[in-house]
């Protein structure tokens, strides 16, 4: 290939690249054709495992020579020990899983580091459609109503809540523009003014205090 | 094949399977075999000998075989470098030659699908070898073969064999081929339970593993099934406890009634109601206790024909070395492929109820467990377990697209900071 690898992934995958350690041993949920993990793997050094479903981004992510498994997120995390990988990565998918609460639950016992972008419903340009009379399309939510494979509509603020009562602890969150690029609109702001966002989550504390995830070393 | 391809188009030829079975299976025209006239032929099988009556092959659950012959094909060409070359491990009942057609064949090799010019193992590109299996039947020393020692065939005799016992044979191939290093190693069935057993072993020997239909652990329905095939075998009065050969008879009811039932087992219900419904065998259903119906006959054909081919004693040991292959079971199995695994594809069919998706399934997860990289995907498939010797178009696609992949960069190949991630495991757990 002619272009570096590097230069081929999407503003938004490097915004999350950005926050994975070289090295590191990461899972991409719904990872695609694995763009992200063929640079993290080739770049970075990294050992990386994708699942996705869909057959023909399955077959590009082998070509690569990303190790992938065709598996279900919602029905099929628990082949992935406790603490098998150092980050796991939601790449705006968890908006098209059927129970993100289960998929947030499972990813942090999966890795001690959870990294999530979902599209902000909230976004206003969406708020604008919706009071038109319309269901929103946008670049970040770029299906008709009709044959989106979104079945939840959720705003950055409601995320935030699903976190707060999964005991799962926002380490950082980077807003991001419709065009992928990262901005720094305080929480107020940004259920408002970002198409999307990157949540970094931890682990609660408290959590693993009660044995509910063990830590390994 | 597609679902429809299977129901629009019956082939007016027939397909052999790798078991030697013949079906006018599903392939629509552009899969058929080319004319006679385009037709690849292939060398002839060699045979050599690995272990001698004095250096003996020591088998892993105690006993010594010598001398131990090996019968094999290569096909394609060893690169200067010898790093072409991919491994191939036949199924329960499958031989040496793989692909292509000898002078006068009128069926190709077995695995003809996958392996050829142009296929998915491109003979073009990589060059390939297939042994009969230790304990087989077609060329290889198996307990049909004579034993030197008394100048009678083994028979019972035999020691059983066990799954590291095929890996030490293929290995010892390796050396006599002079092959350091293994571009692949792939198997389905029995096959892929030989690549499993190898990679767990030793991961160095090669780049990529490919594990198709095949299972870590038998269930107590796998091994049941096993067992009536056994006792059929075992209580035709012509098995003569093993001696037959000797004493000029043959279990041949026995053989071809364990024949028929694990047929059935490689077919799915939906790929026996596609291809004979209730169709009577001949032009009315007149209820006797002969082949009435279209399917009692084929599977009479398949009981007939494989008798032709295959040995009662080596069905014995050969199924017998699957009810127990359980490698992580054993302590500290996957250690090695934790510290250096080769990339691995794990395929599974749909309607395999013989090595259902689930017996794939476990082997992928003990995979992962041992932080090793590994691919998965689950074809869908009307075929049952025979679709890994089916023209199945995204399954042969997966395996091209992953034999063809760029291979990952090893530990330290990489030219990345040297991690520093506080609060992550440093090694694997």
């Amino acid at each position: 290939m002619t272009t570096p690898v590097s230069e081929m992934i999407r503003t938004d995958l490097r915004v999350i690249a950005a926050r994975i350690p070289p090295r590191s041993r990461v899972l991409d949920l719904g990872c695609g054709s694995a763009t992200l993990l063929n640079h993290l793997m080739r770049r970075r050094g990294c050992t990386v495992m994708g699942v996705e479903i869909d057959p023909v981004s399955v077959t590009k992510a082998i070509g690569r020579g990303v190790p992938v498994a065709e598996l279900d997120i919602d029905r099929d995390l628990d082949d992935f020990p406790d603490d098998s990988f150092d980050v796991v990565v939601l790449s705006r998918t968890l908006q098209a899983v059927r129970h993100p609460a289960t998929v947030l639950a499972q990813m942090a016992r999966i890795a001690p580091r959870v990294l999530v972008t979902m599209p902000n419903f909230a976004y206003w340009r969406n708020r604008l459609l919706l009071l038109g009379g319309h269901a929103p399309v946008s670049a970040d939510l770029p299906f008709d109503w009709y044959d989106s494979p979104n079945v939840h509509f959720g705003s950055l603020d409601d995320l935030e809540d699903l976190l707060a009562a999964l005991d799962l602890p926002i380490v950082a969150c980077v807003p991001l523009s419709p065009r992928g690029a990262p901005s720094r609109w305080p929480a107020p702001i940004r259920n408002w003014a970002a198409g999307a966002a990157l949540y970094e989550i931890g682990r609660a504390r408290t959590r693993a205090d009660r044995g509910g995830v063990e830590v390994k070393r | 094949m597609s679902r429809s391809s299977a129901a629009a188009v019956p082939a007016e030829r027939s397909v052999r399977h790798e078991d030697g079975h013949e079906t006018a299976e599903s392939t629509t025209a552009d899969t058929l075999p080319p004319p006679a006239g385009e037709r690849w032929l292939v060398e002839p099988a060699q045979t050599v000998r690995l272990f001698t009556t004095d250096e003996p092959l020591r088998l892993a659950r105690g006993g010594r075989i010598g001398p131990v012959d090996v019968r094999f094909e290569t096909y394609g060409t060893l690169s200067p470098e010898r790093d072409n070359a991919i491994f191939i491990c036949h199924a329960l009942t499958g031989d040496a030659h793989a692909a292509g057609y000898h002078p006068g064949d009128t069926k190709p090799g077995w695995w003809s699908t996958m392996i050829g010019p142009g296929r998915p193992i491109d003979t073009d590109r990589f060059f390939v070898v297939c042994p009969n299996i230790l304990g087989g039947c077609q060329g290889t020393t198996g307990p049909a073969s004579v034993d030197p020692a008394t100048g009678s065939t083994y028979g019972l005799s035999f020691p059983i064999l066990d799954m590291s016992d095929f890996v030490v044979v293929h290995r010892a191939l390796c050396r006599h081929l002079e092959l350091p290093q293994l571009r692949a190693v792939v198997g389905g069935s029995l096959g892929g339970m030989q690549v499993l057993e190898w990679m767990l072993r030793h991961p160095d020997d090669m780049e990529a593993a490919v594990i198709i239909a095949a299972s870590s652990r038998l269930t107590a329905q796998n091994i049941a099934f096993s067992a009536v095939a056994r006792e059929a075998i075992m209580r035709d009065s012509g098995f003569h406890h093993g001696h037959y050969l000797d004493d000029g008879v043959s279990p041949e009811t026995g053989l071809a009634i364990a024949r028929m039932m694990a047929h059935i087992t490689y077919l799915s219900e939906e790929a026996l109601a596609a291809k004979f419904g209730r169709d009577p065998q001949h032009d009315d259903l007149d209820p006797g206790f002969g082949a009435d119906f279209a399917v009692e006959s084929y599977l009479r054909h398949q009981g007939e024909v494989f008798l032709d081919r295959f040995d009662a004693l080596s069905y014995l040991y050969l199924s017998r070395v699957m009810d127990y292959f359980d490698p992580f079971a054993r302590p500290g199995a996957t250690e090695a492929v934790s510290r250096r695994a080769p990339a691995t594809l794990v395929c599974s069919f749909s309607s395999d109820w013989r090595f259902s998706p689930d017996h794939s399934r476990r082997i992928v997860r003990r995979l992962i467990a041992a932080g090793a990289p590994v691919t998965y995907r689950e074809i869908p498939s009307d075929s049952g377990h025979d679709s890994f010797l089916l023209e199945v178009p995204r399954y042969l696609d997966t395996v091209r697209a992953f034999l063809d992949a760029p291979p990952a960069p090893r530990a330290g190949e990489s030219s990345a900071p040297a991690r520093n991630t506080p609060g992550s495991n440093g090694g694997r757990s």
